[in-house]
């Protein structure tokens, strides 16, 4: 059991060196679906066999909404707008990885002393989900395109989605369907504007939107 | 019955939606912002049986200060928008930076918007859980995105883009408090605040500042807390004027209320101390730097929004003291909310009469529109803490807390800041409402239209007399209410 849950954890940090690695937009879309099926499965392998109906129930909404439904609008989006790849990080590729590889030192840096306070089977979850977290961050402030962005903003809320997995057992079922549906419609809006900005720019990179300062 | 005030907005938005009829759809504008003012008193008067310990939902005094500034100035904005949708409904508007003409989006999406975020914006000052609460407040940001880009055009969707995706990176952190808040509890307690207050002696204390700064940084960007605040003036100088009303008194207090209620469960944890010294530091650098970017602005919806991270910066500042400035605090959001709610109104009309956001194109307010002049100059009084208004009685209220409290240093910068920010925006105000033209600009800053609509002076009065009486006058019960509404984030 513990073993699958390591090997669940370690596909999630793999997944986040392959975002931080690739400028194709559709690769970054593969691989989200990639982390929200290691994401669903390893909730499962923190509960006791025989799973609990809501746990399987969660798990299964997780998976549709994370590996199905989201990436579908990003690849909807990404076909909207024409664009294939992110052309001038500001931060290049290696480098990324680099800096990523810097961010999961930290991650397992920070957690070596809150790390007592929790009984977590996986001594790797925490420290993992935060370099999750940090990597949708870093996709977000290191990159130009704005679905990149977004898929950023979908990484980050695995990362911090794999905190609460930790705990899917105690939390309540309407929080984190309550979650779900945020992440859900947060994803549709920003497709929304992503659209629009194509439309009225006839580009989607984000460096342009500079209009608005002091 | 508590429910009622999230589903009715709920219920008249997605109804605004499908409705195809221009007047019924601001027909059920209007309704909604009644029926809303009507359940709050009703659930105000009510109270004692509308609070459980341990449920979902419940209305303490914090929820209902707040719920009651978001319902009192929704109506305010509901009349204000019903008339300016009248007006500029199916007619190309000129742009007043470029001079491009641009429509706005469908009216229907707009409206039914307008609800569903009164109805977020409810659902957040019931919510008595952490988690509720979380979903509530990302459900504000994702129905006002399309508020904002109501105008259709690039710097609109700029502002849309950095709010949308700010604040929702903002809100992730917030969750990721959340969770941490669930750890300290070692994975046991529900983040219902009552069990949370109940048990907080056996919540892990490391875990549990860990969970103060992440709810700090996420709802800190939603509050526009320095610096976390880069989103706020965009979106607030490019949205709808109603609009920009409505993020600045309401949906601002709706993100503090979050931290309010992390800063309740670290203080019965004992670690009171710890999350008010991080609110009063970062109060005092909203507030500085505010007023660094207030000087000198020449852009008075932005100078407005910077206004708000100031008045943001007061609020954690007296609520982080406690005590007497906790009690301020709870007083000043009432003053913030109306006053700047009422100034974002008469410079949506301003905008409108001069065409221009520039302060240098806008003169002699007071003798083109008399009224927006008049109010112009209130609201700029009001929301500088002049007496006699309510923002002064609220501002000596924190200042009293502060020197009996004994931080001479903070009474010392807040009286600074507060003086430095008079004058920034005295030498704005002053020459837009007194000030004549230059003769060579003379022609083309001619001012549209000279109409001062009811729909338009009538929500702004009667605000500007709500803050007047609000500093002449507060009856006891009223500060006994707002003294129990601070007493719950730690002030004694």
């Amino acid at each position: 059991m513990n073993m699958w849950t390591d090997i669940f954890i370690l596909s999630l940090v793999l997944a986040d060196f392959r975002l931080l690695a690739t400028s194709r937009l559709a690769a970054v879309i593969q691989t989200t679906v990639l982390q929200a099926i290691a994401l669903s499965a390893f909730m499962l392998t923190m509960a006791d066999r025989p799973w609990p109906l809501l746990l399987i129930f969660l798990s299964l909404v997780t998976l549709t909404v994370k590996g199905v439904i989201l990436p579908w609008l990003l690849g909807r989006a990404m076909r909207e707008a024409g664009v294939q790849r992110e052309i001038e990080p500001i931060v290049g590729y290696s480098a990324s990885v680099l800096i990523g590889m810097v961010l999961l030192g930290l991650s397992f840096l920070i957690f070596m002393p809150l790390k007592a306070s929790v009984s977590i089977e996986s001594a790797f979850l925490l420290p993992c989900a935060l370099f999750t977290t940090l990597t949708g961050l870093m996709m977000i402030v290191s990159r130009k395109n704005a679905l990149t962005q977004v898929a950023g903003y979908l990484v980050m809320e695995n990362g911090v989605y794999a905190f609460g997995a930790a705990l899917a057992v105690e939390e309540p079922l309407l929080v984190e369907m309550g979650v779900l549906l945020d992440v859900f419609v947060a994803v549709f809006v920003m497709g929304i504007t992503v659209y629009q900005i194509s439309r009225e720019f006839d580009h989607i990179d984000t460096d342009r939107l500079s209009e608005l300062k002091d | 019955m508590l429910i009622s005030i999230v589903l009715i907005p709920l219920a008249l938005g997605l109804l605004a939606l499908v409705t195809p009829w221009k007047g019924a759809r601001r027909g059920l504008l209007i309704t909604g912002a009644v029926c809303h003012v009507i359940v709050t008193v009703v659930l105000g008067l009510l109270r004692k049986n509308a609070y459980q310990s341990g449920a979902w939902i419940g209305l303490d005094s914090q929820g209902l200060l707040f719920l009651a500034i978001t319902s009192v100035l929704f109506l305010a904005v509901a009349i204000y928008t019903a008339g300016y949708l009248v007006r500029d409904s199916g007619r190309k508007v000129l742009d007043s930076v470029e001079g491009f003409l641009f429509s706005n989006e469908p009216e229907a999406v707009f409206i039914a918007c307008l609800l569903l975020f009164l109805a977020s914006m409810s659902m957040v000052c019931i919510s008595r859980d952490m988690g509720l609460l979380w979903v509530a407040v990302e459900a504000t940001t994702l129905v006002s995105a399309p508020l904002i880009s109501f105008h259709r055009h690039h710097r609109s969707l700029e502002a849309t883009w950095k709010y949308l995706l700010i604040c929702s990176v903002g809100i992730a952190i917030a969750l990721l408090g959340n969770y941490f808040l669930a750890f300290a509890g070692h994975g046991k307690t529900h983040l219902n605040i009552d069990n949370l207050v109940a048990g907080a002696g056996l919540l892990d204390q490391t875990w549990l500042k860990a969970a103060f700064l992440m709810l700090l940084v996420g709802y800190g960007t939603k509050m526009g807390m320095v610096p976390m605040h880069t989103w706020l003036p965009d979106a607030h100088s490019e949205a709808p004027s109603m609009v920009s009303a409505l993020l600045s008194g309401a949906l601002l207090n709706c993100a503090f209320l979050g931290i309010l209620r992390g800063h309740t469960v670290l203080t019965a944890a004992g670690l009171g101390v710890f999350s008010g010294e991080l609110l009063v530091f970062f109060g005092m650098l909203s507030m500085a730097v505010a007023a660094a970017f207030m000087i000198r602005q020449t852009d008075y919806k932005r100078m407005l929004a910077y206004s708000s991270i100031e008045h943001m910066g007061i609020l954690a500042l007296g609520v982080g003291l406690g005590g007497l400035a906790g009690t301020g605090a709870m007083l000043h959001a009432v003053n913030h909310s109306l006053t700047k709610g009422m100034l974002f109104l008469v410079s949506g009309h301003m905008l409108f009469t001069y065409g221009s956001k520039k302060t240098y194109d806008v003169h002699h307010v007071i003798k083109t529109a008399p009224l927006t002049g008049i109010l112009w100059l209130l609201g700029f009084l009001a929301i500088t803490g002049a007496p006699p208004f309510g923002t002064f009685l609220s501002e000596v209220t924190i200042l009293k807390g502060m020197l009996e409290s004994g931080r001479w240093g903070v009474a010392a910068g807040y009286l600074v800041v507060l003086g430095v920010i008079f004058i920034a925006m005295a030498r704005v105000v002053i020459p837009m409402a007194f000030g004549l033209p230059k003769k060579e600009e003379a022609v083309e800053a001619f001012p549209v239209s000279k109409k001062e609509p009811l729909w338009f002076a009538g929500p702004a009065m009667v605000m500007a007399v709500i803050i007047l009486a609000l500093g002449l006058y507060i009856p006891g019960s009223v500060w006994k209410f707002l003294g129990q509404a601070a007493s719950m984030t730690g002030g004694f």
